[in-house]
């Protein structure tokens, strides 16, 4: 039994009276210990809200209505208010993407930490602190054991995401989900802080739920990619193998973009148009509308996951390579 | 937030601020340590006596060495009446604000962070109760109090009744700020981040939003303190407030407004002057408070 498994899941907004949109419709995944997923798509592609679902944390109003987030076994979807907050934080935890914001700005470093492990644990303050200490430094604070009594806005962005990260690993989590964990932070804290992710979880032999639209970092630190479109996964498979061989034209497009193919001198690659509102989808496959590749069946139809790609006209090795 | 320092020099900056806050600071002051300071206490009958009444301030003829700023109907001398009534405002004052603050800080935490029907329904119930005139309901529930109990009872727990009334009445002014400040607060995401840590609601709702929306609580508490002690004196005043035996300013000043034609005027001005000081200081240190805490308006040197 893998230790995570979503199976067809659907959330849902209410639009109006009586209708309803569905940000996510209808995605899978398995995730086994220790393993380190990217999940990858466009703003809007439905990544963040997968991640608030694994905990159970879609904002009012909207709702899951369909399908089931099996951890070790048990469903989260339908876990006690005060069994799934046993959980979060503690056996899942996260890592947002700005720590300018994520950081409560009136209360202290120190404050934040021992706070989030009394939630979970019996500990005395004082070993609370020593933990919290240890784990500062574990992700490279200098001078840990001032900086519990300092607020947020007295660290640096980078500093702010290792305590970020620090809180993330107080409770030795089996799961971590890093929403776009280097998106708010400069292009050389980056590289930084993905690394020391990497590391923690490689070490701690923790699974990563990587969520990005950064192409060259997920091809960096995981294992496993899925690619999302329109609240649906089009692409999944290993790391590698979709880098240097992606099916789905949408795959294909997104590491078409990435500005290290691109000639020198010649214009950046882009995929014509934008992705479609959930409220106003297009029949069919989503993404014909921006495909070359795209037929009357595509606008049609809605291509099944088979295979780890999701269409009907397969973008095939053979062809690619000539 | 602005830091201890920022605050300080701000404060130090700006001169209607220090004056303000030492004239409240001294009339807090004079009221703490009435008891010590007060040439005579107005509570003690055996230090009353009836011959001493209505005598103009000690300066003019007719005044007595003892009785600095005259004496009132009862031979208690003004002075003495008003270190000891200043202290009975500021009571009531502060008490209904922190009865106020403590009614309207929970039911608007609650109201902004539940949202829904709770939200609707108790911010309904404010808007009900901001339509009543805080007066109004002060006016009939005394007035009932005082003909349900006999003028001893109603003596003891005049203080009490004032501070309940006043703030119950004006809880909605608290709940509607602080509702407000929630709503911006909450889809913040720290308050996401707290979730995820698995936090319970309670301790979100007190412990991590409650201290970001304390600045606007802050500056309405001061001008809500100025607010009730007015609110206690016009009853006061109407004769439904403090009793005579144990004077607030405003029964100090009704007292003496008997007496005004018969020319015994310091009787009513000098309590007046003082509540009129003490609302101003508030007021004025209200309004710097509301622009020293206002990141708009903030200066670069905090």
């Amino acid at each position: 039994m893998a230790m995570l498994e979503i199976e067809d899941l659907h959330v849902a907004f209410p639009k109006g009276k009586k209708a309803e949109v569905e940000a996510l419709r209808g995605v899978s995944l398995k995730l086994e210990k220790g393993e380190r997923l990217g999940v990858v798509g466009e703003s809007g592609a439905g990544k963040s809200m997968l991640a608030f679902s694994i905990l159970n944390l879609i904002a009012e109003p909207g709702r899951v209505s369909q399908g089931s987030v099996a951890f070790h076994g048990e469903n989260l979807l339908e876990l006690s208010e005060r069994d799934i907050r046993g959980i979060r934080g503690n056996r899942i935890s996260m890592i947002f993407q700005d720590p300018m914001v994520t950081l409560n700005p009136v209360l202290t470093i120190g404050t934040q930490m021992v706070e989030t492990l009394k939630a979970h644990r019996k500990i005395s303050d004082a070993a609370a602190r020593k933990l919290c200490i240890a784990k500062l430094k574990e992700v490279a604070i200098p001078s840990a054991e001032s900086r519990l009594g300092a607020y947020p806005h007295e660290l640096s962005g980078g500093l702010r995401q290792r305590v970020v990260i620090a809180i993330a690993l107080l409770t030795d989590p089996e799961l971590i989900i890093a929403d776009e964990p280097t998106t708010a932070l400069d292009v050389t804290i980056q590289a930084e802080i993905m690394a020391l992710i990497l590391k923690l979880c490689r070490e701690k032999d923790v699974a990563l739920i990587l969520i990005t639209h950064d192409l060259g970092i997920v091809a960096e630190v995981t294992e496993r990619i899925m690619i999302m479109y329109a609240g649906l996964c089009v692409e999944t498979g290993p790391t590698q193998q979709i880098i240097q061989a992606p099916h789905h034209p949408y795959s294909a497009g997104l590491l078409k973009a990435l500005p290290q193919f691109a000639g020198r001198g010649t214009r950046l690659y882009q995929i014509p148009g934008s992705m479609p509102p959930i409220t106003a989808l297009p029949p069919g496959c989503a993404y014909h509308p921006r495909c070359e590749r795209a037929t009357e069946l595509c606008k049609a139809q809605v291509p099944p996951l088979e295979h780890g790609h999701a269409c009907f006209h397969p973008i095939d090795q053979t062809e690619a390579a000539s | 937030m602005i830091s201890l320092k920022g605050f300080i020099t701000r404060f130090l900056s700006d001169p209607v601020a220090i004056v303000a806050g030492t004239v409240l600071l001294f009339l807090v002051l004079m009221a703490i340590f009435a008891p010590f300071l007060a040439p005579q206490n107005p509570y003690d009958l055996m230090q009353l006596d009836i011959m001493d009444s209505e005598m103009p301030p000690s300066w003019r003829v007719g005044g007595d060495e003892r009785f600095p700023l005259g004496t009132d109907a009862q031979g208690r001398g003004v002075l003495s009446t008003i270190m000891y009534g200043t202290g009975i405002s500021l009571l009531i004052g502060v008490g209904a604000v922190i009865v106020q603050g403590v009614l309207g800080v929970t039911l608007g935490l609650v109201a902004g962070y539940r949202g829904g029907w709770i939200d609707a329904f108790l911010m309904r119930l404010a808007d009900i109760q901001m339509s009543l005139s805080t007066l109004m309901i002060a006016i009939i529930v005394l007035a009932l109090f005082q003909a349900a109990f006999d003028a001893n009872t109603y003596a003891d727990y005049a203080i009490f009744m004032l501070i309940v009334i006043i703030g119950v009445a004006e809880w909605p002014k608290f709940a509607r700020t602080v509702r407000s400040s929630v709503l911006g607060e909450k889809n913040k995401e720290y308050v996401d981040a707290a979730r995820v840590i698995g936090l319970p609601p309670r301790r979100i709702m007190w412990k991590h939003i409650l201290p970001n929306t304390l600045t606007p609580v802050l500056v309405i508490s001061t001008i809500q303190v100025a607010e009730a002690i007015m609110t206690e004196a016009a009853l006061s005043f109407l004769g439904l407030g403090m009793p005579t035996d144990r004077p607030s300013l405003g029964s100090l000043i009704r007292s003496g407004f008997e007496f005004i034609f018969s020319g015994s005027w310091w009787i009513t001005l000098y309590p007046a002057i003082v509540l009129v000081m003490l609302i101003l200081a508030l007021n004025l240190l209200g309004d710097w408070l509301r622009d020293v805490l206002n990141p708009k308006l903030r200066r670069g040197d905090d």
